[in-house]
Order: structure tokens, then C-alpha cells, then sequence
């Protein structure tokens, strides 16, 4: 282990807090500890500094995707982000997601996400599935391997709240987000469902306003290939159905090169998100 | 001001493995069934479970049966498990695992094409059912799909607080959103507790922040008889260095591939401590030896002793334990693939719990159901890796069919006693605006404190008696448990304050039975009483509280079933010749 790695000393941290109303990042000074994530820095400042400080966690062990912030301007779980791999000169900013309707400080409403996955219909086996004797079903270790990468999603919304068609264009109303492609595509892919799901991505779910810039799949704690190899092969078997500009543009060329990963921080139209309380202001910046 | 109200036939408490299960079973029955849990769906501590679910499908052993993961549970909780329990789950797990794939769970495979099964601590054969190394994410989402298709409704980021009797008899509960601070009441003709352990009363543990005890409290406050609490499991594994990450899970499943442990001195110790199971001993057994070396002066340079996987290849590492390699890779800079993880004991499960009927998890309260980690008996004195997931689920179903059965008898909802109400309500509005001055956080800390000093993994009658008037003293200053701001939204030190106290409890309900059994057995170890004893080999410790709020134990015959003496006394007769 490499003493670079862990680390410790004083850092400055500028944490948002505030609500709907206001709102401002916070300076805070902490005596770090070696091998620190982001999470143990702003429990520590909750413990030590600011006991009223908001923030949602659970794990702590990048397993339940609940901790996910932006740090120093980038999508990222806390608690998967050690201080020592952010630049030692510079404080570490912590804000909320911009994707969704802000609670308090640090936590963010992301119920929107869950009434999505209301609509994408579950698991539906097909009929005449080969299986032993005892019901068990019979699948290829390489089928289960296809699938594991997609089940590997955690539902963080690090994908969601990066994504410029749902951050910057706020069409909540239009596109169910990468976190949604991939569970469809995960279905569409199971050589065992039954159901096709085609028409829902690019209908109800909004396939079509994907324009592949990867920005998901950068964000993504547990490495998921969103866009190579879920979104775009989505793209790929709904294509004969539907026409998508991008899939055009895709067989042609190279995706858009000019991406950025520290996102704007436009405030929001709430009245975009279906299901989201109907606040003033949605966001840090909002007021 | 009026206090938002619902109406469920069933209401299940926590949205974990046992609480999604009963939530499906109740629905599938024709009862209108809500989940209420502490925080988002999916997030629950059961996404942590890594190694996977025992089930005798004898895919990889064809030799394998129920009885045998009977018999290797029984003899993994030396002998104090409720034997129906364990036979109930040993004979259905095959049946959930399978109907979990049918709901779209995706298990390793064998080249034949069904399930694989790994080895794991304490299991005669190779019994687990997996998906690399995060089979409770697996589950989780599986059972979360399942329910939310089932038309079940769920209340996310809902404490509750207090459940609410009419005479002897559950009838509802109280509680606040946490987004909001607003507060909400339940009525429900059976509500189905399934909230998990509590390991957050020690500060080296496994479990998420969730973990508070607070349905083993809620069940207790009530009036229902607590079981078993003195055992508390620490797992062998988890990681030391750095601070930060310290306590967090390193898988039974790096053992269970053949994962070799080490002093510093090199030395392969568990030739001394289990010569026959090695590495693949229980997990009390493995705990004590790796907290062993480090007592007696072989441990690593950061406390711990040296787990090494290494010899299996890089590309096995990555395929069977990627999330292990990951943890280790990014929060601690070791490549597991090329050099020995440091490791060490953290506490893990509660075998203890609500006392239930193996059949129903009907607890002694009518109309107040309990599954999963909430409930004792299953496990005995120490849990067999892989036997919690089963549990989960085989337990989880039994409790929402009998929750929905007794709902459809019940004939209408009760009205919430205002007397009832309104100390739920005094409770919870006391910790913002009363005038207590105690910080929650540092009671936490505190209570943390007294609890490893004096009621870990070895134990004392000295060590617990202080333990036990520690805590007795932190339970009084909780009665004046302030929350250091009184904001209603999203409040970490108003939602504590509850917490603290659920824990507080737990902690005295611990160390209490921890110094009455005068024996060492499974996950508990008196160093003043180191053997087996008989009379306590036969007897469970049951907790409730008495009228005068006076926690009472008393010592009860362990639950034995007939049809299954020739099977355990089969398998005593091996283990007590070897």
C-alpha cells in the first residue's frame, strides 16, 4: 500500500447547504484521517460541525447507491470517492444532484426514478422454458454473464442525474433516463423473457433522445457499459421499427466529441417531472 | 393539526429480503399491503449480502439433501437452533431460490446449465446458489420488482416509532417521514415486522446505518418476548485498514474459493484452532482465532491477520470475487490478484430476536408478525454463512401468508387510541423542542464504546456487569435525548434520537442474557466460563418487559421436534467423536 494513497492532514470542504428557499456552499475545515472517502469527511463534519447537515447513506460500501453527489463538480457515490484522489491545493467542493428536486443540503427527491420503473413491465418468461426436473430454469453461464453486467446497477442515478437530455433539457416528461435503458435493455436481452419491451423504450421511454454522448457510462460506480452496450444495442434491434437520427449518425461516424462531464447547473423546470412535488425552485441554484 | 392516515390489511416495517417477501405473499393472498421503510426502496442492508444463498440442490453434490443442510445448521448454531425453524428452512429454500428465478433472478451456472453452487463455512457440500459476489443485490432487486408489480404500496424514508395496541392486540402504528418531519399513523389488521439487526451498536461492524435494532425495540416496547439476544455474530472478514473503511465486509466467499488465512509470522493457523474445516470453520470459530493471533501478538501491521486469494489467478479473482477486488483496489490501493488482503472481526448478524412460531412468525403479540433478522431461533448460537438470504425469503413468505390470513379474519380496522397517539406524538415532537440536552451523536459514540469494551466477542462476568450499568446509564440520559437542531426536514440528529434509544435497548437486552448463560457456545464467549454446559445446551433465553418496565429474562426449554431427534443426535454423535 502506497503511503500517497492514505494520506492525511487538514482539507477545506465547501458543502451545500440550504433548501428550496436559499441556499450557498459552506466552508468547513477538517482534520482528515488516512484512506478517508468523501462520506467519512461530511459525516465528520455532521458529527463534529454541523449536526443539522442533510445527507442520505447507507452502506458505506458502494452497494446501495444511496450516497450520490457531485464532488467538485462531477456525478460520483461519496463514499466510493477517497479525498486522496482529489487535488490536495484545492477544497473539495459538495453539492447535491442537479437532476432532481432538491430536499435539503445534500439530498435530493429521486421518487421520479421509482415511479419509471413502475412502468417498465417485470420479468416474463416465455412459455416452453427448458428446465430440470424440479423447475429450475436452464441458462448459459455466457447468457447469465451478458445480463450480470447490466444487474449489476445499484440505482445510484449518478447516470440519471448526468444525463443532459433529463439535467439540462429536463424532459423527465419524455426520456426515462440510462438507469431505464439499461433495465430494459437487461430484459430485452434475457434469453428467457417473453415480453417486448421495443416499442415502450422508444415510445413511452424515449430511446430516441439518447445522442450517445456517454456521459452515463463515465459516471457509473459499478463500470456498466450504459451506452456500448446497452443503449446502443437497444437502438440497433428498435431500429427496423423506428427511425433514430443518432442511429444514422452513429453507422457514419464517431459520437459527439464534445462531452463534458462537469455539467452545467441550469435550474430546472420542476413542472417537466412528472410525479415531482410542484416547489419553486429545484436545485442549489435555484434561489 | 390532522395527522395523515392509512389503512392496510397488512403492513410490512422495513423493505430488506424478509420484508419484500412477506410484502409479495400478502399481496398474492388478497390483502392490501403496504411497505414502510426507513429509507429508498432497494437500499436496504440486504444488498450488502455478497456470498450467496444456501439451498441442497445438489447441482454441484449430488449428495446433498434437506437433511443435511439440517443437520449442518443445527450443528453451525450448536444445537440451540428452533429445530422446526431450521428444518423448514433447509426443506423449502430449493423452492424460493427457484421461484426467485422465475421471477427474473439471474445464478451462476454450471456447464450444464443449472445453478452452480459454491462451498461456504460450515456446509457439508458445496450449497450456495450466488451471482459473483453480490447475490443480495441480486435478491433485492428481484424481490423490489416483484413487489411493485404486485400493487403494493410503499412509504419510503418512514420512520415508525411506536407500535400502537388496542388491549393485547397490534392494531396499527406511528411514525414521520423523514423528507418532511410529517407525521403519519397506521391502521393495519396485522402488520409484519422484518427491519433486520442492529449492528450499528458496535462501531466496527458490516452493517449499513440502518441497522438500529428498531424492530427488536418496537417489539419489546410493545410487549413481545425477545429471544436468544446474547448471541451476536462477528464475522472473520472485514477490512482493517484504513480507518475509513474499517469493519466493512470482506466475503466468506474468498474463503469459500479457497481463500488461505495467515499470521504475520506466515503461519496457516487455523490448523490449531479447526484442523478438520481450516479456513471453512464457522464463523464464530474463525472470528475467535483471527482476534486471537492478534491478541497474542501475530497480527499485521494494522491489527488484523493476512486473507490470500492470490494463488487462484488474477482471472479467477475477477470473475468469482470482482467486488472484493474492486473494494480492496480503490479503498485500500491492495490488488488482491498479486498480495494478502488485511482482515479482521466485524460485527455482522444477530442471530437473537423476536421470539416467533416457526411456522407463521406469528410473535406472542396478536396481530404482530416478525421475519428475517428481527426473529431468533433459526440460527442458534452462530448463523452458517449463506444461511441468511434463505431465511430471508423461506420466512419472509410464512410471515406475509399468515399476516394476510389473520388480516382476512380480522373484521374491520380499529380506531388508534388517542392516549396511544399522542405519546407517539409527544415523543417524537420531545426530541425537537423539549427540554432535554443530551446529544444523540455522542450518545451513539458513547454507547458504542461501552458495548465493545465490555460485551464483544470474548466476554466476562466483569466486563458485562460494567457494560450493563454503562448502558443503564447512557438509557437515562436518553430519556433527555435532544436532536441538535429542530428543523422537520431531513433531520440526521432528530432521526438518531429515536435510533439511539432503540440501540440502547438492544445493547441492555444483549449483554444482560450475555451474562446470564454461564457457558461459551457459538458466537458467545464467557473467558469465565469457556466450556459447553448442559443445562444451558437446553435452554433459550427468553426478554420481555414486565408491567413495572422491568426487563425480565428467563431461561426456556430450547424448542425440539420428534421426527427430527434420530437426525441431530446423529450428527452430535460425529461431531462430538471428532
Amino acid at each position: 500500500m502506497s503511503d500517497t494513497m492514505t494520506a492525511s492532514g487538514t482539507r477545506k470542504l465547501k458543502i451545500w447547504r440550504g433548501d428550496l428557499a436559499t441556499g450557498e456552499l459552506v466552508d468547513y475545515d477538517l482534520e482528515t484521517e488516512p484512506g478517508m472517502v468523501v462520506l467519512d469527511a461530511v459525516l465528520a463534519v455532521q458529527r463534529e460541525q454541523a449536526q443539522d447537515l442533510a445527507v442520505r447513506w447507507n452502506c458505506k460500501a458502494a452497494k446501495c447507491g444511496s450516497c450520490a453527489a457531485e464532488v467538485n463538480g462531477k456525478p460520483t457515490l461519496m463514499c466510493h470517492t477517497r479525498l486522496d484522489e482529489l487535488p490536495q491545493d484545492q477544497p473539495i467542493t459538495v453539492e447535491p444532484m442537479h437532476s432532481f428536486p432538491l430536499i435539503r443540503d445534500l439530498v435530493t427527491d429521486v421518487s421520479w426514478n421509482y415511479e419509471v420503473n413502475k412502468l417498465i413491465p417485470p420479468f416474463t418468461p416465455k412459455e416452453d422454458i427448458p428446465t430440470t426436473e424440479r423447475g429450475e430454469y436452464l441458462i448459459d453461464q455466457r447468457d447469465t454473464d451478458r445480463m450480470s453486467e447490466f444487474r449489476k446497477c445499484i440505482e445510484c442515478f449518478l447516470c440519471q442525474d448526468v444525463c443532459h437530455v433529463l439535467r439540462d433539457h429536463r424532459l423527465h416528461n419524455r426520456y426515462y433516463g440510462p438507469r431505464f435503458m439499461v433495465r430494459m435493455a437487461s430484459l430485452d436481452m434475457h434469453p428467457l423473457d417473453g415480453l417486448d419491451r421495443k416499442d415502450l423504450a422508444v415510445k413511452d421511454g424515449g430511446l430516441g433522445y439518447c445522442n450517445i454522448t456517454k456521459c452515463c457510462t463515465e459516471v457509473c460506480p459499478e463500470g456498466i457499459h450504459i451506452t456500448d452496450n446497452a443503449i446502443i444495442p437497444l437502438k440497433e434491434r428498435a431500429a427496423d421499427r423506428h427511425w433514430d437520427p443518432i442511429m444514422k449518425l452513429f453507422g457514419q461516424g464517431k459520437p459527439p466529441a464534445d462531452r463534458k462531464l462537469v455539467r452545467s447547473k441550469q435550474p430546472p423546470d420542476p413542472s417537466s417531472i412528472p410525479g415531482a412535488p410542484s416547489s419553486p425552485g429545484i436545485g442549489p441554484d435555484a434561489g | 393539526m390532522a395527522i395523515e392516515h392509512h389503512e392496510y390489511d397488512v403492513l410490512i416495517l422495513g423493505s430488506g429480503g424478509s420484508g419484500l417477501r412477506a410484502a409479495i405473499a400478502a399481496a398474492e393472498q388478497g390483502a392490501r399491503t403496504a411497505v414502510v421503510c426507513k429509507s429508498l426502496l432497494g437500499k436496504a442492508h440486504t444488498v450488502m449480502a455478497e456470498g450467496g444463498m444456501a439451498a441442497s440442490l445438489g447441482n454441484v453434490a449430488p449428495k446433498d439433501n434437506w437433511k443435511t443442510h439440517f443437520q449442518d445448521t443445527m450443528f453451525g448454531g450448536k444445537w440451540l437452533s428452533n429445530w422446526r425453524m431450521a428444518e423448514l428452512h433447509a426443506r423449502e429454500i430449493p423452492e424460493r431460490v427457484i421461484e426467485l428465478e422465475h421471477w427474473g433472478a439471474i445464478f451462476d451456472r454450471l456447464p450444464d446449465r443449472r445453478m452452480s453452487q459454491r462451498a461456504f463455512g460450515g456446509h457439508s457440500y458445496n450449497r450456495l446458489v450466488h451471482i459473483g459476489d453480490r447475490t443480495g443485490l441480486e435478491l433485492i432487486r428481484t424481490l423490489q420488482d416483484k413487489t411493485v408489480h404486485s400493487g403494493v404500496d410503499v412509504f419510503m424514508e418512514t420512520t415508525i416509532t411506536k407500535l400502537i395496541k388496542d388491549g393485547d392486540r397490534v392494531i396499527g402504528c406511528y411514525g414521520y417521514k423523514r423528507a418532511t418531519g410529517e407525521q403519519v399513523s397506521f391502521g393495519a389488521k396485522a402488520i409484519v415486522l422484518a427491519t433486520g439487526g442492529s449492528g450499528r451498536i458496535f462501531h466496527i461492524t458490516s452493517n449499513s446505518q440502518d441497522c438500529t435494532g428498531d424492530g427488536y425495540a418496537l417489539a419489546y416496547e410493545a410487549g413481545a418476548t425477545l429471544l436468544d439476544m446474547e448471541f451476536v455474530q462477528f464475522h472473520p472478514t472485514g477490512m482493517v485498514y484504513p480507518p475509513g473503511v474499517a469493519g466493512l465486509l470482506v466475503t466468506e466467499a474468498v474463503r469459500g474459493e479457497g481463500g488461505i488465512l495467515r499470521n504475520k509470522d506466515g503461519e496457516r493457523f487455523m490448523e490449531r484452532y479447526d484442523p478438520k474445516r481450516m479456513e471453512l470453520s464457522t464463523r464464530d470459530v474463525v472470528a475467535r482465532a483471527n482476534y486471537t493471533e492478534v491478541q497474542e501478538g501475530r497480527g499485521t501491521p494494522h491489527g488484523g491477520v493476512y486473507l490470500d486469494i492470490s494463488h487462484i489467478g488474477a482471472a479467477a479473482v475477477l470473475k468469482k470475487l470482482p467486488q472484493m477486488y474492486d473494494q480492496f483496489m480503490h479503498l485500500a490501493g491492495v490488488d488482491i490478484t498479486k498480495g494478502p488482503m488485511e482482515v479482521g472481526p466485524t460485527c455482522h448478524y444477530f442471530m437473537g430476536g423476536v421470539q416467533v412460531d416457526a411456522e407463521t412468525g406469528q410473535t406472542t403479540l396478536p396481530g404482530l408478525f416478525a421475519a428475517g433478522e428481527t426473529t431468533g431461533g433459526m440460527n442458534g448460537a452462530n448463523r452458517l454463512g449463506g444461511n441468511s438470504l434463505g431465511d430471508l425469503l423461506v420466512f419472509g413468505r410464512r410471515a406475509g401468508m399468515a399476516a394476510a390470513e389473520a388480516a382476512a379474519k380480522a373484521e374491520s380496522f380499529t380506531a388508534l387510541p388517542e392516549d396511544e397517539t399522542h405519546a407517539a406524538q409527544s415523543e417524537i415532537e420531545y426530541y425537537l423542542h423539549g427540554k432535554g440536552t443530551e446529544n444523540p451523536f455522542q450518545l451513539h459514540k458513547d454507547l458504542q464504546e461501552a458495548m465493545a469494551a465490555g460485551a464483544g466477542i470474548f466476554r466476562d462476568e466483569a466486563g458485562l456487569t460494567k457494560a450493563i450499568a454503562d448502558v443503564e446509564k447512557l438509557e437515562e440520559r436518553a430519556k433527555n435525548l435532544h436532536a441538535p437542531s429542530d428543523r422537520l426536514d431531513y433531520n440526521p440528529g432528530w432521526q438518531l434520537c429515536r435510533e439511539v434509544r432503540n440501540m440502547i435497548t438492544v445493547s441492555l437486552a444483549i449483554a444482560r442474557a450475555a451474562l446470564m448463560r454461564h457457558e461459551s457456545r457459538g458466537c458467545h464467549s464467557r473467558l469465565d466460563f469457556p466450556a459447553y454446559d448442559d443445562y444451558w445446551e437446553k435452554h433459550n433465553i427468553l426478554n420481555h418487559q414486565d408491567e413495572d418496565g422491568n426487563m425480565v429474562l428467563t431461561p426456556t426449554p430450547t424448542v425440539h421436534r420428534k421426527e427430527l431427534t434420530e437426525l441431530v443426535e446423529a450428527r452430535m454423535k460425529v461431531e462430538n467423536a471428532s
